[in-house]
Parts: C-alpha cells; sequence; structure tokens
C-alpha cells in the first residue's frame, strides 16, 4: 500500500529484485517524511507559539537537554544502521548473479550499445533476453566511460575501458525496457539509448536454435509470427550462419601468432599454457599470488604482458594493446575460458 | 557599548578610489572584494543555469545544439563549484566577519589574505580563460578518459581550481591563527560563536584536502607529458584512479561549502530568537564531526563504477555516519526556537528555509548512501535534486540568511523589508518548484546530463524549468533591493538585531580600526540578558 502511492514516481518494476528496491525505496521515503514532518511541524509549532508580539518574552534560560539529545542522536544512529544493513542486503542480490545465467557481451562505444551472444550474433542497440531467467550482461568500453542502465531493472554498471564489469536481472515482465547510458560520454550521450526485449520461454527457444526475432511484432505475441522462419533467417542474414564466439576466439589465437608460444593441451611452451588457466590461481615472478584468474586479468596478460608476470618465465610476451579490438579480445578470452 | 569618536569615519569611507581598495589590507574591505567578485561569477553560472533550464524546456532541440548544451552545464557546475560555493561563505563572510567576532583589530596576517584574494582571483582567471578557450565539455567531475581526449583544458582548469585552492589555504592559515592568537580577552573556547567554530573546521579540511587536488593535476600532466599510464586505459592507467583522486578532494568539498553555511545558521537563529543556541557543544562537535568523517567517505561517488565490493560496503557504511551530526543540528536549530521570541526578520525567514531545504538534502543523501537504492537513482536526476539541496539549499540558503543579516554592518544601511519578503518568497518557492520534480523524475530513471529525453519527461522538467525563472526573478529582485539600499537605504543603528557577538559592538559600518577600544568579553556569545 505505502509502495503503491510512490508508483507513479517509478518507473515500472520487471524483476523482482525490482520489486524488493521498490520495498527499500518506500521504507527510506516515509520515514524520511515522518522526520521532515517533524521538523517542520516543530517549526511551524513554534512559530505560532512563540513569534514575537508585545509582552512575549523569550525563555533565556533554555540551553540544552542532555537525555533529549542522546535521544535523537542514538535514534538516528540505530535507523541509518538498519538502512545500511537492508541496503547492503539488497545489493548484494542486485549484484550476485546466480551460476546458471546466460551471458551477453555488452559493449559501450561512442555512441552505442553493441550485444554479444556466444553463438557470435551480435546486435546494435538492441538485446533479447527470456524472461524468468537470470540473464548476465559482461560490460566493457571501446573508447570513455558509460554505464548501462536497466530502469525497469534497478540496475546500473559503468562501462570502463581496458575492464570488464557485470550486471544481471532476470525480467519477470515480457516487453520493452529502455537502456539508458548513465556516466556521460559526450555529445550523444543522451542518444546513447538500448532496448533490452524480454520474451517469452517459447520465442527465446526459437531465438537460441538460431532464428531471428522481429521485435515490432513482439506486442502481438504469437510465436510463429515473431520469430522469422529458419528460411527467411537464412535469406537474411546471408548464407553463413554466424561463428560462435569459441571458434572466433580459436581462430584469433592461432592467425594472432598466440600458439607460437601457447599450447592449448597443457604443454608449457615459451609461455605457459593456456588450457584450464580460467579460475585457476597462479603465482607471480614478484612473489605476489591471485586466487582465480578472472577476465579481467586475462584481459591484462595480453594488452599489458608485462604488468605482472607468471613465475617461471621471462618477460618475452609483445603487447597485443591496439592490435585486437575489443570484440576479438571478448572472442579470445572466451575461448581460453572453454579450454578446461 | 558602541561608540562613533570619529565622526562619520568608516572602512568605507576613509580611503577612497579603486587603488585604495585593490591595495587594501583591511580584513572587511577584503571580505567585501571578494563577496562583489564571487556574486559576479554567481551571476554568470547562473545564466548558464538558465540556458540550460530553458534547453530542457522540451526534449529534441529546443535553443542549442548537443555540444553546446555540453559545455553549458560544465560552465554552470564548474563555475558555481569552484568559484562561488567554495570560497563564497568563508571568504566573503568569514572575511568580514571573523576578526570582528573575535575582537581582533584584523587577520594574524593582513599582507597575505590580500594576496589570497589576488591568488584566488588569478586561479579564478585561469579556470574561466580555459573554459571559453578550450570550450571544455567534460562537466565538472573532469572524468578521464573522456577529459583526456576532449581536450587538453581539463588540465587547465584542475591549474585554475588548484591555484585558487592555494587562496583557500591562505585564508585557512589566517582563520586559523587568528582565531588562537588574537581572541579578545575574556572570548573564551566555550566562548567563541558558532561560526567561528565552522569557519575553524572549514580552514582544517581545506588545509589537508587542497594537497590532493595539487597531486591528481600533477599526474594528469606528468601522463600527458611523458605517456606513463595512470589514469589512461589505453597507456596501461585506471580511469577509476582517477575518480579516486577527484572525489578524495571534491567530497571534503562539499563540507568546505556546508559546514560555513551551517556557521551561519547557528548564528542567525539565536540572535532572531532572542535564545541561547540549543546545545552549544553539541553543534561545536558535530561540526567537527562532519569535517572529520568527510575524508573517508568519497567512494561514495562510485558505487557502480567498478570499484571492489569491499569498498562499497565500506563508504556506504561510514557515509551512514555523515546523517547523525547532520541531525543532530537540524535539531539543535529546531530546539533553539522553542520558548524563543522569534523576530521574522530576512535572516530568521532565510534560516527557516535553510533548514526546511537542507532537511531534505540530508534526507535524500540516506537514499544515496545506501548501496541497494543507491545503484538506481546514482547519475540520475535524483542526484542533481540531492546535490541542489544541499548547496543551494544549504550553501546558498546560508549565505542569504548572512547577507541579510549582516548587510547592515557591511554597508551602514538598512534594506526594504518589504521587497525583501517577495524575494525570499520567490527565492524559495522557485527553489522548491525547480528541484522537487527532479527527484522524480530522477527515481523514474532520467539520467543525469542529458541533453535529450523521452516525452514522458517533459511534463516534470517544464516544471522545473519554469521554477528556475522563477528563482531567477527572486535574484533579480533581490539585486536590486539591495542596490537600492546601498545609496538610499535608512542608516542602519549598531545594533539592529540586538545580537551578543562582538562585530555588532561597533557602528554600522564599522571604523577602519576596529574597535578604539580593545573589547573584553563576560559573556557567552548567545546571552541576551544583558542586551535589549
Ligand atoms: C613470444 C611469445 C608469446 C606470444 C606470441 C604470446 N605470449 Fe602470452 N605469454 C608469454 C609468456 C612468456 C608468458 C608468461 C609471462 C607473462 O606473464 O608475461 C605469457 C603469458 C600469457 C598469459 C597469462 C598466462 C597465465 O598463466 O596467467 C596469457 C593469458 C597469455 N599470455 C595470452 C596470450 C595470447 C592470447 C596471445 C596471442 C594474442 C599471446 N599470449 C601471445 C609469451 C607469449
Ligand atoms: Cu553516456
Ligand atoms: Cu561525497
Amino acid at each position: 500500500m505505502l509502495v503503491d502511492i510512490l508508483r507513479s514516481t517509478l518507473p515500472m518494476a520487471g524483476s523482482d529484485v525490482a520489486r524488493d528496491w521498490d520495498a527499500f525505496y518506500a521504507f527510506l521515503t516515509w520515514t524520511s517524511t515522518i522526520f521532515f514532518v517533524g521538523v517542520v511541524a516543530a517549526m511551524v509549532i513554534f512559530t505560532i507559539k512563540y513569534r514575537h508580539r508585545a509582552g512575549h518574552k523569550a525563555d533565556t534560560e533554555v540551553h540544552g537537554n542532555v537525555p533529549l539529545e542522546i535521544v535523537w542522536t542514538v535514534i538516528p544512529t540505530i535507523l541509518v544502521m538498519v538502512v545500511f544493513v537492508w541496503g547492503y542486503a539488497l545489493y548484494r542480490d542486485m549484484v550476485t548473479a546466480p551460476g546458471d545465467s546466460v551471458e551477453i557481451k555488452a559493449i559501450g562505444k561512442q555512441w552505442l550499445w553493441q550485444f554479444q551472444y556466444d553463438d557470435g550474433r551480435s546486435y546494435t542497440n538492441k538485446v533479447f533476453v527470456p524472461v524468468n531467467r537470470p540473464v548476465k550482461f559482461i560490460i566493457t568500453s571501446e573508447d570513455v566511460l558509460h554505464s548501462f542502465f536497466v530502469p525497469n531493472m534497478r540496475v546500473k554498471k559503468d562501462a570502463v575501458p581496458g575492464r570488464y564489469t557485470t550486471v544481471w536481472f532476470e525480467a519477470t515482465a515480457e516487453g520493452a525496457h529502455i537502456v539508458y547510458c548513465a556516466e556521460y560520454c559526450g555529445t550523444q550521450h543522451s542518444g546513447m539509448l538500448a532496448t533490452v526485449y524480454a520474451v517469452s520461454p517459447e520465442i527465446w527457444r526459437r531465438f537460441i536454435q538460431g532464428r531471428e526475432i522481429d521485435e515490432n511484432k513482439l506486442a502481438s505475441g504469437a510465436a510463429d509470427e515473431v520469430t522469422m522462419s529458419a528460411a527467411a533467417t537464412e535469406s537474411k542474414g546471408g548464407a553463413e550462419r554466424p561463428i560462435s564466439l569459441i571458434d572466433q576466439g580459436r581462430g584469433l589465437v592461432a592467425s594472432k601468432g598466440c600458439v607460437a608460444c601457447h599450447s592449448v593441451d597443457g604443454k608449457q611452451g615459451i609461455g605457459p599454457s593456456l588450457k584450464g588457466i580460467h579460475g585457476a590461481g597462479v603465482d607471480f615472478a614478484n612473489g605476489d599470488h591471485l586466487e582465480a584468474r578472472d577476465l579481467n586479468y586475462l584481459r591484462e596478460a595480453i594488452e599489458f604482458p608485462n604488468a605482472r608476470l607468471v613465475k617461471g618465465y621471462g618477460p618475452m610476451m609483445p603487447t597485443f594493446r591496439g592490435m585486437v579490438s575489443e570484440t576479438e579480445l571478448t572472442a579470445m578470452l572466451e575461448y581460453i575460458k572453454s579450454l578446461k | 557599548m558602541a561608540h562613533t569618536s570619529h565622526d562619520g569615519e568608516n572602512y568605507l569611507n576613509h580611503e577612497k578610489g579603486l587603488w585604495s581598495w585593490l591595495s587594501t589590507i583591511d580584513h572587511k574591505r577584503i571580505g567585501v572584494m571578494y563577496l562583489f567578485t564571487v556574486l559576479v561569477f554567481f551571476f554568470i553560472g547562473g545564466v548558464a543555469a538558465m540556458l540550460v533550464r530553458a534547453e530542457l524546456f522540451r526534449p529534441g532541440l529546443t535553443l542549442m545544439t548537443a555540444d553546446t548544451y555540453n559545455k553549458m552545464f560544465t560552465y554552470h557546475g564548474t563555475i558555481m563549484v569552484f568559484m562561488v560555493v567554495i570560497p563564497l561563505i568563508p571568504s566573503a563572510f568569514g572575511n568580514f566577519v571573523l576578526p570582528m567576532m573575535l575582537g581582533a583589530k584584523d587577520v594574524a596576517f593582513p599582507k597575505l589574505n590580500l594576496a589570497s584574494y589576488y591568488v584566488w582571483l588569478a586561479g579564478a582567471l585561469v579556470a574561466t580563460a580555459s573554459l571559453v578557450v578550450n570550450q571544455l565539455d567534460t562537466g565538472w567531475t573532469f572524468y578521464t578518459p573522456y577529459s583526456i581526449r576532449t581536450s587538453t583544458s581539463a588540465s587547465w582548469v584542475l591549474l585554475g581550481a588548484f591555484i585558487m585552492g592555494f587562496g583557500g589555504i591562505f585564508t585557512s592559515l589566517n582563520f586559523i591563527a587568528t582565531i588562537h592568537k588574537l581572541r579578545a580577552p575574556g572570548l573564551t573556547w566555550g566562548r567563541l560563536p558558532l561560526f567561528v567554530w565552522a569557519s575553524y573546521a572549514t580552514a582544517i579540511v581545506q588545509l589537508l584536502a587542497t594537497p590532493v587536488l595539487a597531486l591528481t593535476l600533477f599526474l594528469v600532466v606528468l601522463e600527458r607529458s611523458t605517456g606513463i599510464g595512470i589514469f589512461d586505459p589505453k597507456l596501461g592507467g585506471d580511469p577509476v584512479l582517477f575518480q579516486h583522486f577527484f572525489w578524495f578532494y571534491s567530497h571534503p568539498a562539499v563540507y568546505i561549502m556546508a559546514l560555513p553555511a551551517m556557521g551561519i545558521i547557528s548564528e542567525v537563529i539565536p540572535v532572531h530568537a532572542r535564545k541561547q543556541v540549543f546545545g552549544y557543544w553539541a553543534i561545536a562537535l558535530a561540526t567537527f564531526g562532519i569535517a572529520l568523517v568527510a575524508f573517508v567517505v568519497w567512494g561514495h561517488h562510485m558505487f557502480v563504477s567498478g570499484q571492489s565490493e569491499l569498498a562499497n560496503f565500506l563508504f556506504s557504511l561510514i557515509t551512514m555516519f555523515v546523517a547523525v551530526p547532520t541531525g543532530v543540528k537540524v535539531f539543535s536549530w529546531v530546539a533553539t526556537l522553542y520558548k524563543g521570541d522569534l523576530h521574522f526578520r530576512m535572516p530568521l525567514l532565510y534560516a527557516f528555509a535553510f533548514i526546511f531545504v537542507f532537511t531534505i538534502g540530508g534526507l535524500t543523501g540516506v537514499f544515496l548512501a545506501a548501496l541497494g537504492s543507491n545503484v538506481h537513482l546514482t547519475d540520475t536526476y535524483f542526484v542533481v535534486a540531492h546535490f541542489h539541496y544541499v548547496m543551494v539549499g544549504g550553501t546558498i540558503m546560508g549565505m542569504l540568511a548572512g547577507l541579510h543579516h549582516w548587510f547592515p554592518k557591511m554597508s551602514g544601511r538598512m534594506y526594504s523589508e518589504g521587497w525583501a519578503r517577495v524575494s525570499w518568497f520567490l527565492v524559495f518557492m522557485g527553489f522548491n518548484i525547480t528541484f522537487f520534480p527532479q527527484f522524480i523524475v530522477g527515481s523514474q530513471g532520467m539520467p543525469r546530463r542529458y541533453y535529450d529525453y523521452v516525452p514522458e519527461f517533459t511534463t516534470l522538467n517544464q516544471i522545473s524549468s519554469v521554477g528556475a525563472w522563477i528563482i531567477g526573478v527572486g535574484f533579480v529582485l533581490m539585486a536590486l533591493y539591495l542596490l537600492h539600499a546601498l545609496f538610499r537605504g535608512a542608516k542602519a543603528p549598531p545594533n539592529p538585531w540586538g545580537a551578543a557577538t562582538l562585530e555588532w559592538a561597533q557602528d554600522s559600518p564599522p571604523p577602519f580600526h576596529n574597535f578604539d577600544k580593545d573589547p573584553v568579553v563576560t559573556h557567552g556569545p548567545y546571552d541576551y540578558r544583558t542586551s535589549h
């Protein structure tokens, strides 16, 4: 009920987390309102009772009241701690993606959003996700800072060049959800919009089988109309099916010459084998230790190989900074990830 | 205690001519010079704000291109933050009243004080020149790598801010030395006006924070000249590191802006409520509490920047504690009204406006300090509304309370109470009409720094723009009645409000040499039993 009154000040809640967010927001708003009304009411009452008029004098003896001062220090302290704990718990839910999430890469660049699926398909300023399944976006930027913001899901994360960040949500409402860029990025910052289309399980099933979705027909519903037939998809996208990210990555690791120094089957070469490194720990020449090699570590190893040398190896690897594009890097990392 | 032994001689007329002003080492004149210069910048920044709001009256192109718009909000933000809100109260009102409040002839180092003005002015001119020449469009936050790529001017503005910071350091050193060394006999620490406590805390924050700005600037310049990667990922640098440096200075800067305004409110309320301030020591300690916490909360600006989860946890936790001393202050001010004798003259009206808007600013700060709620609200208009409620609502309303409180002392004239009320009403209403809708449009998802927006946001943006023009009219009216008062206003008595602090214990305007007879303090700053 208290949440409902505030509904008009919020975008539609497109996920369960968004609904939790709204509840927290309602709590904050109503508690703040009580405080604010209290302060203003006191000012109004004092104005009426103690305004200057003939014969009225101030009581100059009042200059403090220790119990009262303790009360108005302790109560806010308790309240802000409640706010902190609640806010932190909500935040954990917002940032911890379930393990079985559908993974989509999002790359921000001046001034568009590029989305990439593992099967190699990629879209500009639109992305399809299934309802009732967690979806995780691996975000980066090709140039300056951007921020991936989906108000209906109440999530936002900066797209930082040279680094991966993540955002996840599980849409419960089918339909179109707007994506804004929320970090200032120049001329077209406010035009850097995209749309998340949350589609039914049936349409999603067809989509991952390779059919294309006609987002203009989504509102009408029927899966047959929305997804183009396999034949139509073929003719539209040309004869060749897109190459999956892993396959693209395998090709790049070969063509960029990585295999001259790195095996992919566990054998040591000039450099360590790439097999099984993602997620595993590593020792560095300088004595440091990393618990688990994640995407951010791996991209650093490729762009700035000498930043942290793997123990037992020399500074032999040339830098590939500027020689691989953001999409190529994504594909290579996807491939290295797959070498289990 | 007021005496007129100089036959109308005062600090304004004892020497004449432009040069006598430009070369003055009198703290009162330096304060007036700061006030005048800052108000000029306030006017320029205000015009930029009006243009920004005009552009946003409709989605799409209304008045100017996206690039022009981006420059406009950059000018507005940079000028208002660095040239107006930071120096306004300490340098203008601090310089004018602080030495007199202490019963001192001047600040401890009068020549350094004049130097501070010129250093600050030089910095302000460097920053302004580079804004105009380089057409800076980065926003006042200069985030890398955008600021590295667009143009070189971000380093020039940073340089300007740093030079201005030096002016601030000089002023701070002066205040600290003056407070320690030049207090009148009998003016014990427990009898210091709360504005002095606030100025003291601000001075410390300014001394400690400004060098970080220097360091950031140094690193930006180093990166440019040698190509070693610090902030630019293309060079192997870390763009998020720049945000750390930037906010390590700029968060404390928020308190450089807010604390002095709180000091003014602590001064104005007792005087016009004719009552001891409620909880003197609680307010003084809360001031230092806020100043201390100010240094360890900067990361709350970066919850979605990709900084570590541990950092997010800690910064959110610590930020929560800002709310407690802030609350203590608000409650104490309101409690001061209890059993008072409230004279609703302009300073008290502005103090009421301050409490009203600042409370909203503070409470919405909690929305942003909590991690979960922050994620959706950060970088939207909710943040824009929040910091305007704190910075305009806080600092500017506090400044206006101070301006109307000390105007008779500074100018020796009274302003028209009637017109002042009309202007107060316009500024207060206009402010809320402008910024309250921005909380809603922000919650609905409109990001900040948007030239264009989806049609659903039109109504709220139009209300906001109309509000901005109402504020504009309010300020124009204020300029008119204050100018009128300067030339035609009734002569001000030495102590029109019956205040008990020392600046009122001499003529209005004060004589060139403060206090012919050295004052001796025998009572607290808000003890009105003996006076009127
Ligand atoms: C001239 C030989 C050479 C080439 C070519 C080379 N590397 Fe390396 N690489 C090394 C060496 C030696 C190391 C270990 C020392 C270090 O950390 O830089 C290494 C380390 C790495 C690591 C970190 C491994 C770990 O165990 O943490 C990754 C990932 C990597 N390389 C990927 C690549 C990719 C991808 C390419 C091709 C684009 C490539 N390398 C090309 C020599 C090479
Ligand atoms: Cu952007
Ligand atoms: Cu801050």
